[in-house]
């Protein structure tokens, strides 16, 4: 039964359309399934292949640009960056990879930090390539009701889920866990593990252009300090997974939702609004002690809770 | 040529050498223990022959191929096996996932993997814990996941790095009885141990570090009766 869960659920999101939601809602419910994806991916990388990642914005950046230089600078439409990307954010994934993937746990966390950050500023200064500060801008949108791009971003969402799910399932999933939960073990058991936290690497970041080349297009605007942001796009990635549930199949999906929908509702309070982030590291100080394995994995204990609290009330 | 052949091998950690200049070789099929006083280096020349360290001078040979110089995983592809003296299971991992992490490397399918996977655990009578997550698993049920680990890479020699230590009586025995099954398999085994009763009963040569050196190399009564082992162990007698 639960085998089929996946599907129902996709079913019943391609028919959202038909409920005919205002554009706004629209517009929230892209934002969820574009999260989910990015959460997917990050999850690949660290949730399963414990290597954290605290930089997914350079791949998401790097999907974006590919998407939009290929419309500002060839002239032709930004939907080619996403086939395109797989090549430029492959290729970026591995140099990045060759250099810091010799670096272990907290170093490789504070390499991918690093690497963000450099795009960013690289992004910002080579005018002539990038255009600078003044980013991007996709003059001609390519419809202007939101309906395309919901099942264009569920289509790249239904697509990774299932990449992921067959990966986890398969020698390449073992293999990560190996290497997450001892390098040394996993090396002497004949699994070479630069090879495998490289296609590990790569996948994840693929994944994550995706979404970034879908998010030039979608939004039609984009400049460095958004799509290469540290605390809008990396650490909310982390904080997606790590309500949602680290290293669990859903866990990306429902850590979206929450992520989102929390993130539209504290800006739209006067005044709390501006101070989101410190209710979200609030929210991920909570969660690491008291849902450490997120909502997803911790589901179990969540359901004990509330029922725990009915009982006394 | 031999079969597996340590020939003058050294390593250095800054100016200590914590192997010098050993040699000696495994024959295809015995069970070869290596002993020695603590700190002796016998791990360090397990790490050196399993390639997590890089001999400073000196190579190792395998069915006489170069293997010093390889990646541990390479000389894992290669056939050879290991255990850890401080045991790392894949904790999170459940003891079937931990084996199946292993006997992928030379299966066709998952399938397969399982059929190695789960061989591999009834050998070690570690089948009934399967779903068992590996953190909770007792030490002796540990230091079995990992020679079940290991042999499911099928493996032509099996590295054993004090899997007695920290047994009771009762799991010693059927240690023993499984290292001696696996010889049956015609899998060769070398194997570190302080448990000299152990060691002497399954060993067919011994070979004897201390510091950093080889001293003795024979038989288990040959080792018994050499002097030299008496006085690494127990110091030199003052009437000598």
């Amino acid at each position: 039964m639960n085998r089929y869960v996946p599907f129902i659920a996709l079913a019943l999101l391609a028919l959202v359309p038909l409920l005919g939601l205002n554009s706004y809602l629209m517009h929230i419910l892209i934002l969820v399934v574009m999260w989910s994806v990015i959460g997917m991916a990050w999850n690949l990388l660290s949730g399963y292949c414990g290597q954290v990642s605290f930089g997914h914005a350079a791949f998401f950046g790097v999907g974006a640009y590919t998407s939009g230089m290929l419309y500002s600078k060839l002239g032709i439409s930004g939907w080619w960056g996403v086939p395109a990307s797989v090549i430029v954010v492959t290729l970026f994934a591995l140099v990045f990879g060759y250099i810091c993937l010799r670096l272990r746990g907290p170093y490789f966390a504070l390499a991918t930090l690093a690497i963000g950050v450099i795009l960013r500023i690289v992004a910002e200064n080579l005018v002539s390539v990038t255009g600078g500060d003044l980013g991007i801008m996709i003059r001609e949108r390519s419809w202007i009701e939101k309906t395309r791009y919901y099942y264009i971003i569920l289509g790249i969402a239904a697509f990774s889920y299932l990449l992921v799910h067959q990966i986890i399932k398969s020698k390449l999933g073992y293999y990560f866990v190996a290497i997450r939960e001892d390098q040394d073990a996993a090396e002497s058991l004949g699994i070479n593990t630069t090879l495998y936290k490289t296609i590990a690497l790569c996948l994840s970041a693929v994944i994550t252009g995706f979404a970034g080349a879908f998010y030039t297009n979608y939004m039609g605007y984009i400049d460095p300090k958004v799509v290469f942001a540290l605390h809008d796009i990396s650490i909310i990635t982390i904080m997606v997974v790590m309500v949602g549930g680290v290293a669990t199949f859903s866990g990306p999906i429902i850590g979206a939702i929450i992520m989102v929908v929390l993130a539209e509702a504290i800006r739209s309070i006067p005044l709390l609004g501006t101070a989101h982030h410190t209710l979200f590291g609030i929210l991920l100080i909570v969660i690491i002690i008291f849902l450490p394995n997120g909502i997803v994995g911790d589901f179990a204990k969540l359901k004990k809770l509330a029922g725990f609290s009915r009982r006394r009330s | 040529m031999s079969f597996l052949e340590v020939k003058k091998v050294s390593r250095f950690f800054g100016g200590l050498a914590a192997i010098k200049d050993v040699s000696f070789e495994v024959r295809k099929g015995e069970i070869l223990g290596l002993i020695g006083p603590n700190g002796a280096g016998k791990t360090t020349l397990f790490n050196v022959v399993n390639g997590f360290y890089h001999p400073s001078r000196g190579e190792v040979f395998f069915q006489n191929r170069k293997i010093s110089g390889s990646k541990p995983h390479q000389i894992c592809q290669r056939g050879i096996a290991r255990t850890f003296q401080v045991v790392k299971p894949l904790q999170r991992m459940s003891v079937l996932d931990n084996v199946l992490a292993s006997s992928f490397l030379r299966a066709r399918d998952k399938n397969h993997a399982n059929e190695i996977a789960r061989e591999s655990l009834e050998f070690t009578g570690l089948y009934h814990d399967r779903e068992v997550i590996s953190k909770g698993l007792p030490l002796g049920k540990r230091k079995r996941l990992e020679i079940a680990r290991a042999l499911a890479t099928q493996p032509e020699v099996l590295l054993l790095d004090e899997s007695f230590a920290g047994l009771n009586p009762a799991e010693l025995d059927e240690s023993i009885g499984i290292i001696r099954r696996i010889k049956d398999r015609g899998i060769t085994i070398m194997i570190i141990e302080h448990h000299m009763k152990v060691i002497m009963a399954i060993s067919d040569r011994i070979v004897v570090l201390n510091y950093g050196e080889k001293i003795a190399e024979g038989t288990p009564l040959e080792i018994r009766e050499n002097p030299l082992v008496v006085e690494a162990y127990l110091g030199v007698s003052p009437s000598a």
